[in-house]
């Protein structure tokens, strides 16, 4: 996989995740292109893309989109249920999740990817692993930091 | 769930605006990255945004470079920091940042810190450097998490120089006891792989080490680097081929954890792999391809549930089909799977089976045939992607009868179409088509006019430069080239006429060349006008100089006469004050040739475009000018390739192109000039004649030369020639109108189908799209050579060759016996394989008789004087002297005559030392065991010592360890005085230990007396159970990952030999009786089995001057015991 992108209907980026190394300016410039493109395809059609050089599997939850850029030879059909087994495991994850859970807590959404995709591939596709080894971080969280006020980092926890 | 989020998310907006909702307690209101949120939501414009988002980093920044900033405020700014990158807005200050974070916080904020350094660096970025340092420490960690983040961002960048200092750690982990760790372990290993291949070139065992890990998640995670591996090179893994197999058996057949099941689908993402990893490795090699069969009728079989995840399965196993070595009945399956898919309502599995159709329509054009309605259909699909894709099948199926309807349909496209990188292909893709099957003139020219003007100047430049070549070199009829050149001149003066300003400017560039050389041709066509319209396009403000200089050259042809000079005269007034050098000398070129005619006829001669010129070669008439420069202190000349070299040598840059083709074209210098203006006239006509160096020089300017041209010879020009003849039986003229050909070949090449009124359109549409199809196939089908037009359209192309066709049919005729070659290559290295195999095999076992018998000898001379004993091999003496306690030596006269004693059945066979077991006045009891080749048998001597007869001795045995079992016939009644009775038991191993011990009882009773017992234990070391198991390499593969139990341990090394590693293993081989599998470099894999069958096998390793042992079995102690065995077996030696 080459990259994830999540972004909203109105085209706001909320979550991005590289796998090839490129620069910045092409990195916006994908971006841009890439949502416009997207946002720009109707409901009923095809959740693949050849789009450059590229090939893109899109679905969209509710508001949200979510776009992988995959290799050449990669499956798409299986692409769509990585996307599927995220959304599973950020559902499971913040109990029925929405937009604004994963951008409010980006990073958490960003440390179950990690977990569940590693250097572009599925590294754990088991649901119940994925979330144990997210638990065990958080708990270390929480363990640390117990004798502080909680109420002032909620938010982030 | 889905709904639930779709609920969830329709609820948003309401959420966003009213804190009091429930839900927004979590959505920490009072965090400051919550405030930035709730801020940026709350604004309306862009402008806005950007000016808070900058008020945000200016305090972020301040805060971060703070030495009051505790690293927990640290890692929130941290976290808001992340977000304003998100939004697009640069918070590059905060890199280091991110990296002290990681660094120094603790393992929460080091988490944040890790996250923060993976998205804003990428591997390239200096900073990474500096967390070089913080990885090394956290995978030395002893907190798990720790080890894990650490592994996490090694496997997402690492600076390639700097993996050598983490390597070893990452290697290590490979033997961490818990599975996440090793998995990220191989992951991180597969991203060094990308980026540095070489730095793990000498951990490739490792490798294989984390494909046999007995967690399936490991051994998943380390396909991903065998995927990468067999695609740069398949020949290196066969030998693998076989494990891929059975693993996929496996988890086809459910037997991994529930864990990896996805929507009870077994390991999904596994099976894609394998798959993808089979198809490499079955690739034109039959006998790989014929070990997958079976398991891919078996995915296709049990691929059932209609769900996205079974389809992929299926997709990826039709894929693999159809690229190892056919079968027909599993190409029958998966042709059916395709129709389903190509059937299907869902529109991506549509897509898919599109997709499928073009992957296999070369080979298989009749599947084409039978889902044509279905193609038609789709190619007025409202999703383009749909109709693009249906597009690249027609692409594939286009041939001389259908290339009208079929450029139709794709033009079409291209003037709806939006995307730049589609355009540029499907560009390329008409105008090969076009070359290729033009049905005539006319035709040929206004779709490559569309080409011209819908490409522009995106278009590969390959795609003009063709079309002129193509045009100027003519084809083998003068009238037809006349024609030709005319109907061009004909179309772009009314094209000029029209609104050139709309025309982009590589198709002017085409214009103003053909016009310049054959506006002649057009008898009533004055010169001037052409001047004039030309003049014209110089005057346009968006024409680009460069066509400006083409405009201008081909005016400098025009300019014979009258008006037309004046016209000439003005202009080159105009631009011979131009700021462009080459736009100056153009129209420097223009004022002079326009005035003298006779030179200008000398210079440009008409139509002389590929009529070779003499040139001189040697530049002799720049003799005096080279002298005076040198005698002016210039420095004198280098040849080119020469200038290479040095350049090569200061900066070794590899220049490569540039040195093979420049020496080659000087030597042969024959000119056609006139071409192109932009382009060193004499560079063009050298590299003429050698096509095909010339394509690896630049591609900024249309290049006339090296391109290949099929137009005309495969179109209606070549069919002149009597050649084409034979092709003609097959292909119709494609002079006859396109709805005559579909009449006349749908009778003959389409199954008919019961139409409908209004499917009436589509039919016919369809009958003009697939026609000639069926003709094809046979030809197509036959070679599965794969024809790609376009490379052997663009390659070697010898002048004056004979038509197209001709070559099309040797390229076919070449191209199958080529495969024959393959087949025939592989199946003599097969066949050096196996006798390869079979001659060291022999070796083998030569070996093993001799180092048998010299055991033997040993043995026998220890026990014998003289007698020698059994020839089959077996036991040694060592193993009896582990074998029983050491008791004190009888006097050999005992010995030997207790080996007289043994059975017939058994007395050729070798035979432990027979050692007391126990005795008192009356009775002597010794035993010894013997090793048959399928068990082991244990012989109890009851010798009676006393003066009377024994009745009634009866011999119980028993052990924990062992089953014993008497052999029928030896059931001992009594013994004689002074004679010796024999008892034999076969003995088999019930659970494995170090020795085995059996304990028995003998009681009797002398005929008067009462009966007395006697008790004794006899003990045997595992290895007398021992046998060689005979497997192949690949039957090792095998059963190596089948095997669950295991052990490791590095062993002493003998080295007293030149190769420690063979040295060793004999040594086992002859102690043990272990079979030496075969030795692969610093590896060596050996196997056996513990009686009856249980096998054991051993794999060894040289590291750092010890044997690194694995041992693994089925069977739960034995690695264990053996393993014990193999060290003192080492020790003792």
């Amino acid at each position: 996989m080459q990259f994830m992108l999540l972004f909203s209907r109105q085209g706001k980026l909320r979550l991005q995740k590289w796998y090839v190394p490129l620069s910045d300016k092409e990195k916006k410039k994908i971006t841009r292109e890439l949502v416009q493109t997207v946002l720009a395809r109707k409901p009923k059609m095809c959740s693949f893309l050849e789009w450059r050089d590229m090939k893109i599997v899109y679905k969209r939850y509710a508001s949200l989109y979510f776009c992988c850029a995959i290799e050449n030879q990669d499956n798409e059909l299986i692409t769509l249920e990585i996307i599927h087994r995220y959304v599973e495991l950020l559902d499971k994850y913040f109990g029925s999740v929405c937009e604004l859970d994963i951008i409010f807590n980006f990073e958490k959404a960003y440390f179950i990817l990690d977990e569940f995709l590693l250097g572009g591939e599925a590294q754990e596709t088991s649901k119940k692993n994925v979330l144990k080894a997210i638990e065990q971080a958080d708990l270390l969280q929480e363990e640390a930091e117990s004798p502080r006020s909680v109420l002032e980092e909620i938010g982030l926890t | 769930m889905s709904d639930v989020v779709e609920k969830t998310l329709t609820a948003l907006p309401s959420l966003l605006s009213l804190d009091s909702q429930p839900g927004s307690t979590k959505l920490s209101s009072t965090s400051k990255l919550g405030t930035l949120i709730r801020g940026i939501t709350e604004l309306t414009s862009k402008h806005e945004e950007e000016k808070l988002i900058q008020r945000e980093l200016v305090s972020i920044k301040e805060q971060v470079s703070s030495p009051n900033t505790s690293m927990r405020q640290m890692k929130e700014l941290m976290v808001r920091a992340i977000y304003c990158e998100m939004l697009g807005y640069e918070a590059s200050f905060s890199y280091i940042h991110a990296i002290k974070l990681a660094q120094q916080g603790t393992a929460l904020e080091k988490r944040v810190g890790y996250l923060a350094v993976s998205l804003f660096l990428n591997e390239s970025h200096e900073l990474l450097l500096l967390l070089v340092n913080t990885v090394l420490k956290d995978l030395q960690s002893t907190n798990l998490i720790e080890v894990c983040m650490a592994l996490t961002v090694v496997s997402q960048m690492f600076p390639k120089d700097m993996i050598p200092a983490i390597l070893p750690l990452v290697e290590e982990k490979l033997n961490h006891p818990k599975e996440i760790i090793r998995r990220k372990a191989v992951l991180a290993l597969y991203k060094f792989y990308l980026i540095a291949p070489n730095q793990v070139q000498h951990i490739h065992n490792k490798f294989r080490k984390a494909l046999c890990d007995k967690d399936p998640g490991v051994m998943t995670a380390s396909l991903h680097i065998y995927l990468q591996m067999i695609e740069e090179n398949p020949e290196g893994y066969k030998d693998l081929a076989a494990s891929f197999v059975t693993i996929l058996k496996q988890v086809v057949g459910g037997k991994l954890p529930m864990d990896f099941n996805y929507h009870s689908v077994p390991a999904p993402w596994l099976q894609i792999q394998l798959l993808r990893i089979l198809s490499l490795l079955g690739k034109n090699d039959p006998s790989t391809s014929e070990i997958m069969y079976e398991v891919l009728d078996e995915s296709l079989r049990r691929a059932e549930i209609n769900h996205n995840i079974t389809y992929a399965i299926l997709y990826e196993c039709v894929k693999c089909i159809y690229t190892i070595d056919p079968k027909s009945d599993l190409l029958e399956k998966a042709a059916k799977c395709i129709g389903n898919f190509v059937l299907s309502p869902k529109i991506n599995l549509k897509y898919l089976g599109l997709k499928a159709l073009t992957y296999v329509v070369q080979q298989d054009p009749k599947l084409a045939l039978q889902h044509q309605m279905t193609i038609i259909e789709c190619l007025d699909h409202p999703d383009l992607i749909i109709k693009r894709e249906t597009l690249e099948i027609l692409f594939r199926i286009t041939n001389a009868q259908n290339v009208t309807v079929i450029v139709d349909k794709m033009l079409e496209f291209l003037r709806i179409n939006k995307d730049d990188y589609t355009t540029i292909d499907l560009v390329g893709k008409v105008a090969e088509l076009a070359e290729k099957y033009a049905p005539d003139n006319e035709w040929f020219i206004e779709t490559m006019s569309t080409v011209f003007s819908v490409g522009g100047d995106l278009m590969q430049p390959d795609i003009p430069n063709s079309f002129l070549k193509l045009l100027s070199e003519g084809f083998d009829s003068v009238e037809e080239d006349r024609k030709l050149r005319l109907f061009a001149v004909d179309s772009y003066v009314s094209l000029l006429q029209g609104e050139p300003g709309k025309l982009p400017q590589r198709f002017l560039q085409v214009i103003s060349w053909v016009l310049g050389e054959y506006s002649f041709l057009r008898e009533e066509l004055e010169a001037a006008t052409v001047l004039r319209l030309l003049a014209k396009l110089l005057d346009m403000k968006n024409t680009s100089s460069e066509t400006k200089s083409w405009v201008l050259m081909a005016m400098t042809k025009l300019c014979e006469r009258g008006a037309g000079v004046s016209v000439a005269q003005e202009v080159s007034e105009t631009y011979s004050s131009s700021l462009d050098t080459v736009l100056r000398q153009r129209a420097q070129e223009l004022q002079h040739l326009s005035r003298h005619s006779e030179l200008r006829a000398r210079v440009l001669p008409r139509d002389a475009g590929l009529e070779p010129l003499e040139v001189d070669s040697s530049l002799s008439f720049l003799d005096g000018f080279v002298s005076e420069a040198l005698a002016a202190g210039a420095a004198p000349y280098k040849p080119p390739h020469q200038r290479q070299e040095e350049l090569a040598q200061a900066k070794a840059l590899s220049l490569e192109p540039y040195g093979l083709s420049l020496p080659i074209s000087m030597s042969s210098c024959s000119i056609a000039d006139r071409q192109s203006p932009t382009l060193l006239s004499i560079s063009s006509g050298l590299s003429g004649e050698s096509p095909d160096l010339s394509h690896k020089g630049g591609s900024s300017t249309l290049k006339l030369d090296g391109v290949k041209r099929l137009w005309g010879r495969e179109g209606y020009l070549a069919q002149r020639e009597p050649v084409e003849e034979s092709a003609r039986v097959e292909v119709p003229s494609p002079l006859r109108s396109p709805s005559q050909q579909g009449e006349a070949d749908s009778s003959h090449s389409q199954t008919p189908i019961p139409t409908p009124e209004p499917e009436q359109e589509k039919q016919q549409l369809a009958s003009s799209l697939f026609v000639g199809l069926s003709s094809q196939s046979s030809v197509c089908l036959m070679g599965k050579s794969e024809p790609t037009p376009q490379r052997f359209r663009r390659k070697a192309k010898s002048p004056g060759s004979s038509s197209s066709a001709s070559e099309k049919t040797s390229n076919s005729l070449v191209s199958t016996p080529s495969t024959v070659d393959n087949l025939m290559c592989n199946n003599l290295l097969d066949s050096n394989i196996t006798s390869e195999l079979v001659v060291s095999s022999l070796e083998q076992t030569s070996q093993l008789s001799q180092g048998l018998a010299a055991a033997n000898g040993t043995c026998d001379a220890e026990l014998t004087d003289s007698d020698v004993k059994g020839s089959s091999p077996s036991l040694c003496g060592d193993n009896a002297v582990a074998a029983a306690d050491p008791a004190p030596h009888e006097d050999p006269c005992k010995d030997l005559l207790l080996t007289s004693h043994l059975p017939a059945e058994l007395s050729g066979l070798s035979h432990s030392e027979i050692t007391p077991l126990c005795s008192n006045q009356s009775l002597d009891l010794s035993a010894s065991h013997v090793q048959k080749e399928d068990s082991l048998v244990l012989v109890v001597f009851i010798y009676n010592s006393s003066d009377s007869d024994i009745q009634q001795i009866l011999l119980e045995l028993d052990s924990e360890e062992i089953e014993v079992s008497c052999v029928c016939d030896s059931a001992v009644q009594e013994a004689s005085s002074h004679s010796v009775a024999v008892c034999q038991y076969s003995l088999t191993v019930k659970t494995p230990s170090v020795h085995v011990e059996v304990v028995g009882t003998v009681s009797y009773q002398f005929p008067a007396g009462t009966p007395q017992s006697l008790q004794f234990s006899y003990k045997l070391p595992l290895t007398c159970f021992i046998r060689p198991l005979t497997v192949s390499t690949e039957e090792y593969g095998t059963m190596w990952l089948d095997f669950s139990h295991d052990t490791k341990q590095n062993l002493t090394l003998i080295s007293d030999g030149q190769e420690p590693l063979a040295a060793t293993l004999n040594v086992l081989k002859k102690k043990l009786q272990l079979h030496v599998v075969e030795i692969i470099g610093m590896e060596g894999i050996v196997a056996c089995r513990l009686l009856q069958d249980q096998p054991c096998l051993m794999h060894c390793r040289l590291n750092a001057g010890t044997l690194a042992v694995w041992l693994r079995s089925p069977v739960p102690a034995l690695p264990d015991c053996l393993m014990y065995h193999c060290q003192r077996a080492l020790q003792e030696h």
